[in-house]
């Protein structure tokens, strides 16, 4: 499968199978205002499939947002059809207000006003809601 | 605990205006300390019995509560000083849509601490966020109740002297009982706890709680659904409501209320020096008959929990028991 590259943005590779919508939303690109081509499902030597993101005219992104969904991602910069930096996705001490906690019994779903906080449990890799402590659900 | 705090830095950290959300807010020798100031206040009464003067501490209790609220209430006034509050979250702003933090905003101005009891997990955090004064958490649903724990710890240590090398069985509720996750998590930081986990499938110990033993090297469990093949090891055992209020289905409750009962019979094959404690209100698990038992210390939990209240407010709010060395 051939998709034609792009000339300047950023190439998401190594993104978790079937991910590559998720991760548009944790990074808040929209799909109905970039220019944007997807590779879902694709063959990896390293992953066995995976998913690829490429998008026009943007050259900066939420790396802790990409950490949370797919950690193991690699981000290359382009411009004039040429690869200028590779960038890694870093999995933030905290995250704010990118996911929601899905415990019905949690303040944050009763007062909305709150800001959504998880904190990196670092003896499981997960993130854990600040308020209640359940484990976030990506 | 969470990665940001550690005990060094919880030790460096005056608890004088602190909010107590959780017991990891506080480093063991603090907690020590709590328990010391605890037998100190419980053999002198008079002496402490002015040193909140002037306070006023305001019980926000969104939810049904007895013995939590009136210990609270008490101890201040026991403390000298005074209460105001709600019991029931009808009669507060929140039946008019107020925000947890608007409420907690607007006591704050009124009452020099507050302690909280609501239904949602995460609450006190919020409330402990939202002012400038002393929060201590009175239960925030599921999730943690540590005067409680402060009330477990003080029993226990009053009948076994300390902590080191106790086999401690928690039985029932282990999956909603808030009591039982605070006590498995403090009695984890001292170290050197067995614990025995006795639930039925349904209720069993949630793998976070579980985690927190297997990071500490000298605790360990067991999981079991079976109260008398267990009892005769136990040096501890802590029974719990399964609670209603934490069900969804009522057909479930239903079934799974009656799943341990502790009575005359099994207490026979407990050890001479067991101690059974209860966080209460209880249902039928506890057989009545076994209140006489010099063994069952759910009673004096009750009063070890006002004496740590008592503890704890004077503390947080800087206050000195008058003859008391630290």
């Amino acid at each position: 499968m051939e998709v034609t590259s792009i000339n300047n943005g950023i190439i998401i590779d190594h993104v978790p199978a079937g991910c590559a919508l998720q991760v548009l939303e944790y990074i808040k690109i929209n799909p109905r205002v970039s220019k944007i081509a997807l590779i879902m499902n694709t063959t990896s030597k390293r992953m066995g499939e995976k998913d690829i993101i490429k998008i026009e005219n943007i050259h900066d992104i939420n790396l802790e947002a990409l950490g949370l969904i797919a950690p193991n991602a690699t981000v290359d910069i382009v411009e004039n059809n040429q690869i200028v930096e590779k960038r890694t996705p870093t999995m933030p001490q905290k995250v704010v207000d990118i996911i929601q906690c899905a415990n019905p019994r949690c303040i944050t779903t009763s007062e909305h006003s709150i800001v959504q906080q998880f904190y990196l449990d670092t003896n499981h890799h997960e993130y854990r809601c600040e308020y209640c402590d359940e484990t976030a659900s990506l | 605990m969470k990665s940001s705090k550690s005990e060094f830095d919880l030790q460096n950290k005056s608890l004088i205006g602190r909010s107590i959300v959780t017991l990891d807010d506080l480093s063991i020798p603090q907690i020590q300390e709590l328990l010391n100031k605890g037998r100190y206040i419980n053999s002198h009464r008079k002496e402490v019995a002015h040193t909140c003067d002037g306070r006023v501490l305001a019980t926000l209790f969104y939810e049904p509560s007895t013995r939590t609220r009136l210990s609270f209430e008490t101890a201040m006034l026991r403390l000298g000083g005074q209460v105001i509050g709600f019991a029931g979250a009808d009669s507060s702003s929140a039946k008019k849509g107020e925000t947890l933090h608007d409420t907690i905003c607007t006591v704050s101005h009124y009452a020099d601490a507050i302690a909280l009891r609501h239904p949602k997990e995460g609450a006190a955090l919020v409330a402990a966020n939202s002012c400038n004064i002393p929060v201590i958490n009175a239960g925030d649903g599921g999730h943690m109740h540590p005067t409680q724990t402060l009330a477990d710890l003080a029993t226990i240590e009053a009948r076994f002297g300390s902590f080191d090398g106790l086999t401690v069985g928690l039985c029932g509720d282990l999956t909603f009982g808030r009591t039982v996750h605070s006590l498995i998590e403090t009695l984890c930081r001292f170290g050197n706890i067995k614990f025995v986990l006795i639930s039925p499938k349904e209720l069993t110990t949630p793998q976070y709680v579980l985690d927190r033993i297997n990071n500490e090297p000298t605790c360990s469990y067991v999981q079991t659904h079976d109260l008398m093949e267990s009892i005769a090891d136990l040096d501890v055992l802590y029974m719990t409501r399964v609670q209603q209020e934490r069900f969804f289905n009522e057909d479930e409750y239903l079934r799974l209320r009656d799943t341990y009962v502790l009575d005359e019979q099994k207490m026979r094959e407990a050890k001479s020096t067991m101690a059974v404690l209860h966080p209460l209100p209880r249902v039928n698990e506890i057989d009545t008959r076994v209140d006489n038992d010099p063994r069952a210390a759910y009673f004096e939990q009750v009063e070890n929990g006002m004496i740590m209240r008592m503890a704890l407010l004077s503390s947080v709010l800087g206050d000195q028991l008058q003859g008391y060395e630290g």
